[in-house]
């Protein structure tokens, strides 16, 4: 084995994850490798330093909220959904009354209603195109096929 | 965390529990980590745990996913590194953006804007100076880093969260150790044939 075979062993060997036998097969290579032996000090002294560091413990206060605030995400996104629907729902039927309304108004001319009805025309083209790219990113998600 | 994926299984099979009970009793087991991980990713509390929320938030819509309920972890990570590797990209989008020409001929940054410092407990210099080494890592290198210095999670736990074997990940240990032992000389200005902070004398042998 050559020294760079050895690298990897190292890593283990310095984080106490070799078995019986590889930790003796790298330590009679270290016996014989002084630049091996000195990259070992070297990883061994930046170990120790990394060790060291902790991270600051948050506030108990963070740690009760935590839960409630993931919550508050999941019921806000139910409140949303069903806010839209609702929203979209009554918009197209107020729309959908309208429309039918000023159809069926004789008073009104029909330059009027061919123009009313190429606005909704254009309306719904924009709403197709619209969704078809949402749905074609949505199949996309970079979330949605997450390795479990 | 070795008995972590049994005890969310008990946690998911006690049928008094309600699945958003379950969920939150597996959430509370895990949000410590979860937190830990995104501050070591992205450097401050604020986006931590923002991600980290995020990330619970998203892996209770779509846990009905998940086939094997004991792995939660392994798979709830993907969620949370994705996020935060996310909006590390999106933040170096915003800084370039921001950056006008006279900005340009700066010198870069001793340590990202948004890695706090502040985040070390019982500061010192020599504390400081890794933990600028670290947020100057690139990120793979980075997460292996705090996966195990700060997760203390075996080389075997680490295979199963980052869903490669275990030679993967000794071998990114190497790198990112090696990388960060340079950034370490740089800062202390000690290039790598000098003495320097590693006990080296010149020629290379050792003191």
């Amino acid at each position: 084995m050559t020294c760079q075979d050895h690298k990897d062993l190292m890593m283990a060997y310095l984080d106490d994850e070799l078995n019986q036998e590889q930790r003796r097969t790298f330590e009679e290579h270290l016996a014989s490798c002084p630049d091996c032996t000195r990259e070992l000090k070297e990883f061994r002294k930046l170990k120790q330093m990394t060790d060291c560091v902790a991270f600051v413990e948050p506030e108990d206060r963070i740690w009760d909220q935590y839960w409630n605030n993931v919550y508050n995400r999941v019921e806000r996104c139910t409140g949303w959904v069903l806010f839209s629907v609702a929203a979209i729902a009554l918009f197209v039927y107020g729309g959908f009354k309208l429309i039918e309304s000023v159809i069926q108004d004789p008073t009104v001319g029909l330059l009027m209603k061919i123009g009313l009805l190429a606005l909704l025309g254009g309306l719904v083209i924009l709403f197709v195109s619209v969704l078809r790219e949402r749905v074609y990113f949505w199949t996309k998600d970079r979330y949605k096929d997450v390795r479990r | 965390m070795s008995g972590v994926c049994q005890e969310d299984m008990i946690a998911l099979c006690d049928s008094r529990r309600s699945p958003r009970e379950a969920f939150e009793a597996i959430a509370r087991r895990h949000m410590k980590d979860a937190y830990f991980i995104a501050l070591g990713l992205v450097g401050n509390q604020e986006d931590a745990l923002e991600l980290s929320q995020e990330a619970f938030y998203r892996a209770y819509k779509h846990y009905d996913q998940l086939v094997s309920k004991g792995k939660f972890f392994p798979w709830f990570y993907q969620i949370l590194r994705n996020l935060c590797f996310s909006h590390l990209r999106k933040r170096r989008i915003r800084r370039a953006d921001s950056l006008d020409d006279e900005d340009a001929g700066r010198p870069e940054p001793q340590m990202p804007d948004s890695f706090d410092p502040g985040m070390i407990a019982e500061r010192n210099e020599a504390k400081d100076r890794v933990w600028n080494a670290i947020s100057r890592l690139d990120e793979k290198h980075r997460e292996v880093i705090i996966l195990r210095h700060f997760q203390n999670m075996s080389y075997e736990e680490m295979s199963k969260v980052l869903f490669c074997n275990k030679g993967t990940v000794t071998s990114r240990l190497f790198y990112a150790r090696q990388r960060l032992k340079e950034i370490l000389d740089h800062q202390s200005g000690s290039p790598s044939a000098e003495t320097g902070m590693w006990g080296r004398q010149e020629g290379g042998q050792t003191q």
